[in-house]
């Protein structure tokens, strides 16, 4: 426990790919972190909020050999034999143990996406880097991904 | 006082850790959850989870890739 704050300690996290693989890694990472007694948030920004898009949680390419989804198709076969879970169900076990999902409203304007075009209810909050900053002061752990 | 079974056989990471974490939020204080899984690291992982959320771990058994965890809430 975090003493001075009162509040349990936190992980805080920025997505900022769009890559299928490493939105795996912030989600494990979100969860686990959950599963083990902390606080965690994911701020997607950038391409990473491509992801919030209706639909569009599967839908990035992989960050490396990706090869015109070739090599993301090889992946995910050697995924599934290896039983591992689905990007969508890492998601509704990461909000359901508490995980807060922060949609960076900056790159909604760039990119001229609406809140009606994200999944508003996975969607905790629109923030912009002072919500990061005054969350990740009082993390143990924060990561850019 | 309950006993609740997770069974992650088959499963594996974060999967065996969150789900054992989705059973000790349902838990009522005094509950045991039993937890049977095949994957190596959660072996190791979901007692380190058990002891930072402050729970009592009753026992870990069986080999690293078919084990049994029981957790008091």
């Amino acid at each position: 426990m975090n003493t001075e704050l009162q509040r349990p300690e936190r992980v805080t996290i920025i997505l900022h790919s769009g890559d299928m693989d490493k939105v795996y890694s912030a989600l494990i990472i979100g969860s686990g972190a959950l599963a083990m007694g902390m606080e965690a948030s994911i701020y997607f920004t950038f391409w990473g909020l491509q992801r919030l898009k209706k639909s569009g949680l599967e839908k990035g390419p992989l960050s490396k050999m990706h090869f015109l989804g070739l090599g993301k198709w090889m992946v995910k076969q050697r995924m599934k034999k290896a039983n591992v879970t689905t990007l969508e169900r890492l998601m509704r076990d990461f909000k359901e143990l508490g995980g807060k999902v922060i949609a960076c409203d900056m790159t909604m304007e760039i990119m001229g996406i609406r809140r009606e075009d994200l999944r508003e209810d996975w969607i905790d909050a629109y923030g912009a880097v002072g919500t990061y900053i005054q969350e990740a002061r009082g993390s143990q752990i924060t990561l850019f991904i | 006082m309950a006993e609740i079974l997770v069974d992650c056989r088959g499963e594996t990471c974060p999967v065996p850790l969150v789900e054992t974490r989705k059973a000790i939020r349902q838990a009522q204080p005094g509950d045991v959850i039993v937890v049977i899984g095949t994957h190596p690291a959660s072996r190791e992982e979901i007692p380190m989870a058990v002891r930072a959320l402050g729970l009592e771990l009753l026992s870990v058994e069986g080999t690293e890739t078919d084990w049994t965890i029981r957790i008091r809430r």
